[in-house]
């Protein structure tokens, strides 16, 4: 109870208002002190009893609305919960609000919500990251120790970096999408964002595992994520993948990165050398199947049935008028460019070759792990977080992504942990693991986050 | 005539079909809602099917099942992987802007299907070049209410099984008789109830033509809006007609869809639009490739009844019955299982054959269904077996099953009651004679002086004396013995 009392104040506080962080879009505080009412009404409560959470304005709640940061969507509520908030909210957590976000999760910066941008709490000045921005706002600005975010092509992980958080993006498959607004269905997975790394791992704990109702969640066991944590990381090899570490990376970053292998060979682990020849091809190939993907999921809002219709003269007009007026111009692009690499004549140039590519990037993660490496650390992003304005060239922002949506294609998961900052700016190292070994990944970020209180 | 000199009979017809059949399944394709039909608009709904935000399918694997038991019918290849595939139009009844169907990797490919005998008795067969699993698309309710158009989603997620053709068949009615072969196999498989006027069977024929002799397939056009099997071949034929004129004056065809007008008689080109979608295919990335094993696949087909081909032969080794009697008692399962039933009980299949064909179809057709007639088939073969052995005459049969289709009553309860079992009492079948005789002493009289003709219209006064219960024959007897004797 206090502790959801305390969320709300904060939000008061930081969040509220034209100067605030404007983090959180949606809330009801009558309903959260209600259900955190209920919940400490049950005698055994669960793994989050009482916990506050905010989650992602493209995942499905029942009270609040789920507009995924869109015109288009605006006052609709949706009749069912995803499995995610049922997951957390049977665990005792409890909903506090619906976060900002890039709209349909299109950006990296969260410029590109119908509703405004969200500030970084570190320096107002500067973008939070996207496209899950809000939710990252929302842990370093202390309202929530838990958010939910979701990712397509980095879309946790260089929020996480950018507002000094933990994010993490678990295997494809190990959560369930069921009632996640699709964008990219085939590289879209819910991700949580942590204070520390437990907050991430005991929340990831919760939300995993098969749900009949996604037919890509996989039938995995879920390790306790939260008991990773180990001083020892003995025999563990940690590899680092060249192509991660360009010359042209800022040194700065570099830097903290030599640092954190130090911290992790400190502990035990063995750092080598490792080739992911394929990763400069992961953003062209991104481009190509994320727009294609999103082309087709965004199709369902055209004015029929729920969200916004603009009347017009004939179906068509109305079709048009609708989706022009509630679309913002980068879920256009995205949706003209999907259209057109699926288009016939064009298939195979784009889409299909890219379907190939992707085998290859997939293929350079797993033989990487089959040499022997149980991790790749790697910078989270090329950058700190940016000004308000600084990417105006759609291309220029799209390079944000270029560490983080190898995962995606190759759906392995990855974490980003804070590292250092520089100037005050935080700065992510990203941790990356086989398929559903999410347990290494935590066994990492957890050891990462230790051997940085020890410096600090 | 045209320039060229040449007529309709100088061109051959080329057609393919594509036809849906929905699948009998209890559930939609992709969500639990109910499949039935006729409930309350958008009553079976869910947000899978509704397509709202963040919902998605789950593939009912009892579709699965029925489509590869179609496959199977359909002598296809049953894949081992096949894969879902996102169709994109926008439509306001199609709610995801999509349709999941297959594309080029389908359930099932290289079937065949036999719709005849040539003239030499080998059989034409057309071949299937594939089965695909798809979902149905809800229905646009244009005359409902004035100014708009309003949305019924029940039918939203419906499964489908769309079986292509090659473009084997040459004339309207090739294309009839592969469609009503096509109805049968379906039937007997139970997937579908395949019934074109309530929507569960579809056709949409692409049709081509080309000089006799001619390899090279034309350029084809699509015909839509079909809606009964003698309305796809009429409209074959008024399409091959249009194309047959374009071609002789020295045009070309041009590839498009053609609607067919069942009341005007006439195909008209759809708009533009309706016919030149890039529908965009991809992989549907919300479900996984269908992977069915080997060994699964082949289990199926162990599910599969024996089909009609199968059938036709067995009953003419089994019953040694006329094709035409085949072709009537195998038109569908039920009809079949009745007359083998009554064949079995009775053993007489030839009798058997006789009554289901006349006397069981006349019930039939004055709209009783196999299911709910009060006559089961162990009643009539009892009735039969009491024909043959005289119980009953013929005659008195004939008023036995009337009274038993109505009734559901055993045929012999009826005959007691009714007083309809033939006499056998020769004193009763003498009395019967002479009170004939004694009536009627002209005929009496030139009968016993050799007038043989009226043997057969004492006989028949007799049986009207007997209210029907005298054996003919015996009564036949009694009289020739009679005459013989000069009385």
């Amino acid at each position: 109870m206090n502790a959801v009392r305390d969320a709300f104040e904060r939000m008061a506080e930081v969040d509220a208002g034209p100067t605030g962080l404007n983090c959180i879009l949606w809330t009801d505080e009558q309903r959260a002190l209600a259900d955190a009412a209920a919940v400490e009404a049950i005698p055994s409560a669960g793994a989050l009893a009482g916990v506050p959470f905010v989650a992602k304005d493209n995942i499905a709640t029942t009270h609040l609305q789920t507009t995924c940061g869109s015109r288009i969507l605006e006052g609709y509520v949706s009749p069912y919960e995803a499995t995610v908030i049922t997951r957390l909210r049977d665990a005792g957590a409890v909903l506090v609000g619906k976060t900002n976000m890039d709209e349909f999760a299109m950006g990296s910066s969260n410029e590109h919500s119908a509703w405004g941008p969200v500030l970084n709490p570190v320096d107002r000045t500067r973008v939070p990251g996207g496209s899950s921005g809000g939710s990252a706002a929302s842990v370093a600005a202390g309202i929530v120790r838990i958010a939910l975010g979701s990712e397509t092509g980095g879309s946790v992980r260089q929020p996480a970096s950018y507002c000094g958080v933990v994010g993490v993006k678990p295997t494809y498959g190990r959560v369930s999408r069921f009632g996640l607004v699709a964008f990219a269905s085939s590289l879209d997975q819910v991700g949580v964002f942590g204070t520390m790394v437990k907050d991430a791992a005991v929340a990831l704990e919760v939300i995993a595992g098969r749900d009949a109702r996604d037919a890509t969640s996989a039938d995995c066991p879920v390790d306790r994520y939260s008991a990773a944590h180990t001083n020892d990381l003995k025999g563990v090899v940690i590899g680092k993948p060249r192509e991660y570490f360009p010359k042209s990376l800022d040194p700065r970053i570099a830097k903290l990165c030599e640092d954190a292998l130090d911290a992790l060979r400190a502990r035990g682990a063995e750092v080598r050398e490792v080739s992911l020849p394929h990763t400069d091809l992961a953003i062209p190939v991104y481009y190509i199947i994320a727009p294609a993907e999103a082309s087709s999921n965004l199709a369902r809002f055209d004015g029929v049935r729920y969200g916004l219709r603009v009347e017009a003269n004939g179906l068509r007009e109305m079709y048009e008028a609708t989706r022009t007026r509630g679309f913002g111009p980068e879920v256009t692009r995205r949706i003209l460019l999907g259209t057109y690499v699926l288009s016939a004549g064009y298939y195979d140039a784009y889409y299909r070759k890219a379907q190939e590519v992707r085998t290859l990037i997939a293929q350079d993660f797993r033989e990487a792990f089959d040499s022997g490496v149980h991790l790749l650390f790697t910078p989270t992003t090329p950058s700190v977080a940016f000004e308000f304005g600084a990417k105006s060239d759609p291309y220029e922002m799209y390079l944000n992504d270029i560490f983080t949506a190898t995962a995606n294609l190759a759906g392995v998961p990855a974490i980003s942990v804070p590292i250092g900052d520089i100037e005050g700016l935080p700065v992510g190292g990203q941790l990356i693991a086989r398929h559903f070994d999410e347990q290494m990944m935590f066994r990492g970020a957890f050891a990462l986050e230790a051997a940085r209180a020890e410096v600090s | 005539m045209s320039a060229h000199g040449r007529t309709i009979a100088d061109y051959e017809m080329v057609v393919g079909l594509e036809v849906h059949v929905q699948l009998l399944t209890r559930t939609k394709a992709f969500c639990s809602c109910s499949s039935a039909y006729g409930a309350a608009p958008n009553a079976n709904t869910c947000p899978v099917c509704l397509a709202l935000p963040g919902a998605l399918p789950v593939l009912n694997e009892e579709a699965v099942r029925l489509a590869v038991l179609a496959a199977h019918a359909l002598e296809a290849t049953v894949n081992e992987t096949s894969i879902f595939a996102r169709k994109n139009y926008f439509y306001p009844d199609l709610p995801k802007g999509y349709q999941i169907s297959q594309f080029d990797k389908p359930l099932a490919e290289h079937g065949k299907l036999v719709i005849g005998t040539n003239a030499d008795g080998t059989p034409i067969t057309v071949r299937i070049t594939r089965v695909h699993m798809e979902e149905d698309a809800g229905k646009s309710v244009h005359d409902r209410y004035a100014g708009v158009t309003a949305i019924d989603l029940n039918r939203s997620g419906v499964p489908l099984i769309e079986i292509v053709s090659e473009p084997d068949m040459r004339s309207s009615v090739e294309a009839g008789a592969y469609l009503r072969a096509l109805k049968q196999v379906i039937e007997y498989t139970g997937v579908s109830d395949a019934n074109m006027e309530e929507g569960s069977l579809r056709v949409d024929a692409n049709v081509s033509a080309r000089l006799r002799g001619e390899t090279k397939l034309g350029t084809k056009t699509e015909v839509k809006n079909l809606n009964s099997f003698s309305g796809v071949e009429r409209a074959l034929e008024v399409e091959f007609a249009r194309q047959v004129e374009v071609l002789a004056s020295g045009g070309t065809i041009t590839q498009q869809t053609m609607l067919w007008d069942a009341n005007r008689g006439e195909v008209r080109p759809a708009r533009s639009k309706e016919g030149s979608h890039d529908y965009r295919y991809f992989p549907e990335p919300d479900l996984p490739p269908l992977q069915l094993a080997r060994a699964w696949i082949d289990q199926a087909r162990v599910a599969l009844p024996e089909l009609p081909a199968a059938k036709r032969t067995r009953f003419a080794t089994e019953y040694n019955l006329t094709p035409a009697e085949i072709e009537v008692l195998t038109a569908d399962v039920p009809l079949a299982a009745y007359f083998e039933e009554v064949a079995r009980v009775d053993g007489d299949a030839k009798g058997a054959a006789n009554w289901v064909i006349r006397d069981v179809r006349q019930l039939l057709n004055s709209g009783a269904t196999l299911a709910t007639l009060k006559l089961r088939p162990t009643s009539l073969a009892q009735l039969l077996t009491m024909v043959r052995d005289n119980t009953v005459s013929h005659a008195a049969a004939t008023k036995i099953f009337a009274i038993a289709s109505e009734s559901g009553d055993g045929p012999l309860d009826i005959a007691k009651r009714e007083g309809l079992l033939q006499e056998r009492n020769e004193n009763a079948l003498v009395g019967w004679v002479d009170q004939v005789l004694a009536e009627n002493p002209d005929v009496a009289a030139r009968f016993r002086s050799g007038d043989k003709k009226l043997l057969g219209v004492l006989v028949g006064l007799v049986m009207k004396a007997s209210k029907g219960r005298a054996d003919p024959k015996a009564i036949n007897q009694l009289l020739s013995a009679r005459a013989a004797a000069g009385e």
